[in-house]
C-alpha cells in the first residue's frame, strides 16, 4: 500500500480529522492529505487539538515521530485514557533495529514497550499487514480507546 | 476581585457556547458555580484547554467556544497561540485569568508578574487582543467576543481565589467527554 492508498484507507475508515508534526517517514502520507493536515507546532497539542475535534464529532488522527511521543504521554495518559477520548496515532519509528542516528536510538528501542504498558493498544505494522491493522485500529476506536501504529521506513512503499 | 468572582460573574454570559476549563481551580470553580453539559473540565493534562479548545472549534465553526485558561497553563503551551493565529477560527474566546501564580499547587509565582501574555496573543497575528488590570471592569469585553468575529484573546488580570478550596468535579471523566460529544 502506497501513502496514497493509506490516506484513501483512512477515509474509507471515516477519519477526518488530521494533524501532527513531520517525519520523513511520513512525508508521503502528509503530502496525500494535503490541506486536510493541519501542523501542530508539538506532538502534545497535536494530541490536545485531536480531542477537541473528538469532542466536536470528529474522528482524528495524530501523526508523529516516535520522539513526539515523549511529549504526548502526559496526555495520552491524564486525557485521552481517563475520558476515553480516542485518537489513532500513526507513529513512525525511527531507530528501528539499532540502525539510525544517534538521537533516535534510546526511543527506537523503547517506544513499542512504551505506548504498550500504559494501555495503549499497540502495533508495529508490516508492509503486508496494513489494511488488516487499519481495520483493527477503528474497532479500538470506536470503543472510545487510543491506538498506536508504528510505521517503519518501508511500511508504506 | 479574585478568580472565582470573575469566574461567577462571566458564567451567565455563556448562553450557548461550549466551555473548555483549565485544570486547577478553573474547573473546579467552574463546575461548582454552574456546571452544564456544554462545559468540559480538564482535569490533568495541564497545558492543553487551549488546544482542545481550538479543536473544539475547527470542528464546529458554527458554534462559539470559550477556553477558560490560566496563565500557568499557557505558559506551558505558548506555542498554541501561534495556531490560533495561523488557523483564525472566527469561533474561538480564548480567556486567560492571570493570577501571576500557581494557586492549586499553593500559589507559588509565576513568570507572568513580569511578562505580558497579551503582547505575545498580539505579536503572534491573533487579530482581537485585550488585557484588563487588576479591578478593570471586563464584562463588555467578554460580551464583544462572544459576539463579534474572532479569535479573541482576553487576559484579565485577578487576585488568588479565597483560601476555601471548593470541592473537586466530581463527575467522571468519561461522562465529562459523553455529555458535552452528545449535546
Amino acid at each position: 500500500m502506497n501513502a496514497e492508498e493509506f490516506k484513501d484507507e483512512l477515509k474509507r475508515l471515516g477519519f477526518n480529522f488530521f494533524t501532527g508534526v513531520p517525519c520523513s517517514i511520513l512525508a508521503g502520507v502528509i503530502k496525500a492529505l494535503g490541506k486536510e493536515y493541519i501542523p501542530s507546532v508539538r506532538e502534545d497539542a497535536a494530541v490536545g487539538l485531536a480531542a477537541g475535534a473528538y469532542l466536536g464529532g470528529k474522528k482524528p488522527s495524530v501523526l508523529m515521530q516516535n520522539s513526539g511521543l515523549g511529549y504526548s504521554l502526559n496526555v495520552l495518559t491524564s486525557l485521552n485514557l481517563i475520558y476515553r477520548i480516542p485518537v489513532l496515532l500513526l507513529v513512525s519509528y525511527r531507530g528501528f533495529g539499532g540502525k539510525d542516528a544517534p538521537e533516535h536510538l534510546v526511543m527506537g528501542k523503547h517506544c513499542v514497550e512504551l505506548t504498550a504498558t500504559f494501555g495503549i493498544p499497540t502495533k508495529v505494522c508490516e508492509k503486508e499487514e496494513v489494511k488488516d491493522l487499519l481495520e483493527e485500529a477503528n474497532r479500538y476506536i470506536e470503543r472510545g480507546k487510543p491506538y498506536c501504529l508504528f510505521i517503519k521506513e518501508d511500511t508504506l512503499g | 476581585m479574585n478568580m472565582r468572582d470573575a469566574i461567577s460573574k462571566l458564567l451567565p454570559l455563556l448562553q450557548d457556547a461550549f466551555l473548555i476549563c483549565a485544570n486547577g481551580y478553573i474547573s473546579r470553580d467552574a463546575f461548582n458555580i454552574n456546571d452544564r453539559p456544554k462545559n468540559f473540565y480538564m482535569l490533568g493534562s495541564m497545558g492543553q484547554a487551549s488546544s482542545i479548545g481550538l479543536g473544539l472549534a475547527l470542528a464546529r465553526p458554527k458554534e462559539k467556544v470559550v477556553i477558560f485558561d490560566g496563565d500557568g497553563n499557557l505558559l506551558m503551551n505558548l506555542g498554541i497561540l501561534t495556531m490560533i493565529a495561523q488557523l483564525k477560527p472566527k469561533n474561538l474566546v480564548h480567556l486567560v485569568f492571570d493570577n501571576e501564580c500557581y494557586d492549586s499547587t499553593g500559589g507559588q509565582r509565576s513568570i507572568s508578574a513580569e511578562i505580558n501574555l497579551a503582547d505575545v496573543a498580539g505579536s503572534c497575528g491573533i487579530p482581537k487582543v485585550e488585557k484588563k488590570k487588576l479591578g478593570e471592569d471586563f464584562m463588555d469585553s467578554f460580551k464583544d467576543c462572544l459576539n463579534q468575529d474572532g479569535p479573541s484573546f482576553l487576559l484579565i488580570k485577578v487576585e488568588r481565589n479565597p483560601a476555601e478550596e471548593m470541592p473537586r468535579v466530581d463527575i467522571s471523566p468519561s461522562e465529562i467527554a459523553n455529555r458535552i460529544r452528545n449535546v
